[in-house]
């Protein structure tokens, strides 16, 4: 039984020096070992607690800022970033591009080195060119933790999407999660194969082959097979997580039609059954419910679609608590 | 009149004569005068410049069939003031300039305006290069009649293809009257549209969109076809695929009149290179901040090892004729922000022959052909008999490097307006030590002495 605010706001969480990372940035998944991965999910966990609180606020951050800088349309892992920091009573700062001064003409480089000046600690970045959080990473003396880079990676989703199937599955070692769509444009299926094989799961790949891209898959990428097929790729899966497929990518010549996609890539009941009996569903968000996925799978069942989302909270509130608790 | 120079003691390298000897060097009116050992005391003059090149090596000065001076339209890049020393440092002394400038070199004016400049303001011989199409537009041909007079040495509208392949057969045809060779930059622009680095596992690893082999590839077996329709000289710039060599040396089997160049980061660079100095491929890993190298972004993109060893026979094979720089100077802001959006390019004329030098220590190439894909093969692409030789009677051009001592690349000290290398701190083992364009001295180290002596102290 709680009774003061006071009394909420001082409940403990795990000591920090014994867990405190020695990260300076996420850029992505490539760079975390095991155990890391299993650190931010053993904070998450705790982070949960916190966050299914009355009062869902620790004074562990208090004094930092965290400003989020996108240039691209986000709902999901803007707020959710921003629900994470605030939960941690971390100031936060939004910035879009547009009102921002790149539409003047300036430089990311010099844009980053202003917020900075202005006293960020943490900058999450999402861009629409892949790299660009570690061109600050590299040019500016700020704390960047990429929100998704073009094509290249979305690390907190895939620690998000890694976590949300350890919670079901109890381990992820073994597994085979498909992971079904527009892979080609797909920085979550990137970031979801380093994770997913750092963690010893089998990773399948199925799409038309224009959505592929070249390389992906032994040598470069052990654990990581294709599968052309969806109803062969499904077969005994612990996990299927179709992506959204992106109207242009039609125009752009890539594929026939959004017709043709769904006869053969659509993830809907009768696929969905040839998966092993409770198999989970995950899908990054935002859906095309009626394209890559039925609305009946979607919200089926076995879907943890919405759960992804609380999940997100809570492992981004770990990796911020992981960058920058006890930094004083 | 100036003193002859008298280069004493190195080991002279002359590809077009075959020769590979230690011995004396004279340079007298701008001119090789004479080539030889221990009989300098029996010359016509009675005093001597004279350069020490005991253990460095001498021989012709290079010849850079591609380069890009950016003036004029372009003088925040390069000029050719800066440009011209840039390749002086590289042991250059002749630099064809491409004609993507602002105004594109496409009439008389403008390749007199170039030559003018490199009188009074360059420091070596600069050779204008003319568009094909009229202001590189693909859609017309330039006055080739008019710019030959004017003194182009070769028509390219480097940086684009000519797209259209029935253009670049009447271009083909056309240039026969005056023996201009057609530079052609291959690159099927529908399959490399919106790219910059090459299409392989890296580009995936990035997220970056790539460039395939086959946009290149494509377009050179068109050239091939249409050379061998036309019988009109067409030369490869920047080959940079194993399948291009290949298709090259296909035609070449078959006598079409087909020549190549490759640039020295093609041979010695691969795409693994763009993730950041310090990417190890023994032990694959995380990417390092450094990744998404501007530096290394370049059109034709950098390829595969696979590639790059190709392109190593090809040019043993003569495949490939000549190594040319496409030395592409750019601003320090157009390298400083998104991979996406930066320039393609490379600064590469101060830092080819040592990259290159690599080839030889390594034991893939040797010293004489090294020298002859870059001075006697480039000259003979453009007809120039003059350079690119030791020959008694041609330009006094030499260029005398050391291929043991070692330097760390400092792109803040090049001479090139263009800071914009990915061998930035990288440790090169060979350096120009002296370069002489028509027998004046237009870089020299400090470490290479010089001084006046009479012709007497050589009797004795």
């Amino acid at each position: 039984m709680r009774t003061t605010k006071q009394e909420e706001l001082s409940e403990p969480l795990p000591p920090l020096e014994a867990q405190r990372s020695r990260r300076r940035h996420v850029l992505d998944l490539d760079d975390f070992t095991r155990e890391e991965i299993e650190l931010v999910f053993e904070t998450a966990d705790a982070m949960k607690e916190v966050f299914q609180r009355e009062i869902k606020k620790v004074p562990t951050l208090r004094g930092k800022t965290l400003v989020t800088m996108f240039y691209e349309a986000s709902t999901r892992t803007r707020i959710s970033f921003e629900q994470a920091a605030k939960s941690l009573s971390a100031d936060v700062i939004n910035i879009s591009a547009s009102g921002s001064s790149t539409e003047k003409g300036e430089s990311l480089i010099d844009t980053v080195r202003t917020i900075q000046a202005l006293g960020a600690d943490v900058i999450v970045m999402r861009h629409y060119h892949a790299g660009a959080p570690y061109l600050i990473a590299q040019h500016v003396d700020v704390t960047v933790i990429n929100g998704g880079d073009g094509c290249h990676a979305h690390p907190t989703q895939g620690l998000l999407d890694l976590y949300t199937m350890r919670e079901h599955l109890g381990t992820v070692e073994g597994a085979k999660v498909v992971i079904v769509g527009d892979i080609l444009h797909s920085r979550v299926a990137r970031s979801n194969i380093w994770g997913l094989t750092k963690m010893g799961v089998e990773v399948v790949l199925c799409a038309p082959p224009t959505l592929i891209p070249v390389g992906l898959g032994p040598p470069a990428f052990p654990l990581v097979t294709m599968e052309p097929s969806l109803d062969r790729a499904v077969e005994g899966a612990d996990v299927v997580m179709p992506l959204r497929l992106q109207k242009e990518r039609q125009q752009r010549g890539l594929l026939p039609s959004i017709r043709e996609y769904i006869q053969f890539y659509q993830l809907d009941l009768r696929r969905l059954s040839m998966a092993k009996p409770n198999a989970l569903v995950l899908h990054p968000g935002p859906m095309n419910e009626g394209v890559e996925i039925t609305a009946e799978v979607a919200h089926g069942a076995q879907s943890v679609i919405e759960e992804q989302v609380t999940n997100g909270v809570a492992v981004r509130m770990a990796i911020l608590y992981l960058l920058m608790g006890g930094a004083q | 009149m100036a003193i002859p120079l008298l280069i004493v003691g190195g080991r002279i390298i002359d590809p077009s004569q075959g020769i590979d000897k230690v011995g004396d060097l004279l340079i007298a009116e701008g001119c090789i005068a004479w080539m030889g050992s221990n009989k300098a005391g029996e010359l016509p003059p009675e005093q001597y410049q004279v350069i020490h090149a005991e253990g460095m090596i001498v021989c012709p000065g290079l010849v850079d069939l591609h380069c890009h001076l950016r003036e004029p339209g372009f003088e925040e890049k390069e000029t050719i003031a800066t440009g011209t020393r840039a390749a002086a440092r590289g042991g250059f002394t002749t630099v064809c300039c491409m004609a993507n400038t602002n105004p594109p070199i496409d009439t008389r004016a403008t390749v007199e305006f170039i030559q003018k400049k490199a009188a009074a303001e360059g420091v070596i011989r600069v050779l204008p290069i003319g568009c094909i199409t009229k202001g590189r537009n693909g859609e017309e041909m330039v006055e080739m009649g008019e710019l030959a007079e004017a003194g182009v040495v070769a028509l390219s509208d480097d940086g684009n293809p000519v797209a259209d392949a029935r253009l670049m057969r009447y271009a083909l045809e056309y240039s026969r009257s005056f023996d201009l060779v057609l530079i052609d930059h291959c690159e099927d622009v529908s399959l490399s549209q919106g790219g910059v680095m090459n299409e392989g596992w890296v580009s995936t690893r990035l997220g970056l969109r790539g460039i395939p082999a086959a946009a290149e590839e494509a377009m050179v077996a068109r050239d091939i076809a249409l050379a061998d329709m036309t019988g009109g000289r067409v030369h490869i710039a920047h080959v940079s695929t194993a399948g291009s060599a290949d298709l090259i040396r296909r035609a070449k089997d078959r006598g079409i009149p087909v020549t190549a160049e490759v640039t020295p980061h093609h041979l010695t660079m691969t795409e693994e290179r763009v993730m950041g100095y310090g990417w190890d491929n023994e032990k694959p890993c995380s990417l390092p901040l450094l990744a998404y190298d501007t530096n290394a972004k370049v059109n034709p993109p950098l390829r595969t090892a696979r590639d790059v060893e190709a392109l190593i026979d090809a040019l043993k094979e003569g495949v490939i004729d000549a190594i040319a720089t496409d030395h592409a100077p750019h601003e320090d802001v157009e390298k400083m922000c998104e991979f996406d959006i930066a320039a393609f390019g490379i600064s590469g004329l101060e830092t080819a022959l040592g990259s290159l030098l690599t080839l030889v220590h390594d034991g893939k190439v040797d010293l004489m052909t090294l020298i002859s894909k870059l001075a006697s093969e480039p000259a003979k692409i453009v007809r120039k008999s003059e350079i690119g030789t030791l020959r008694v009677g041609a330009a006094g051009d030499v260029a005398i490097f050391d291929s043991e001592a070692e330097w760390v690349v400092d792109p803040a000290a090049f001479a090139s307006k263009g800071k914009n290398t990915p061998l930035g701190g990288c440790l090169l083992k060979g350096k120009v030590m002296a370069t002489i364009c028509q027998g004046e001295i237009v870089h020299k180290e400090d470490a290479v002495k010089l001084e006046t002596i009479s012709r007497e102290a050589f009797r004795t």
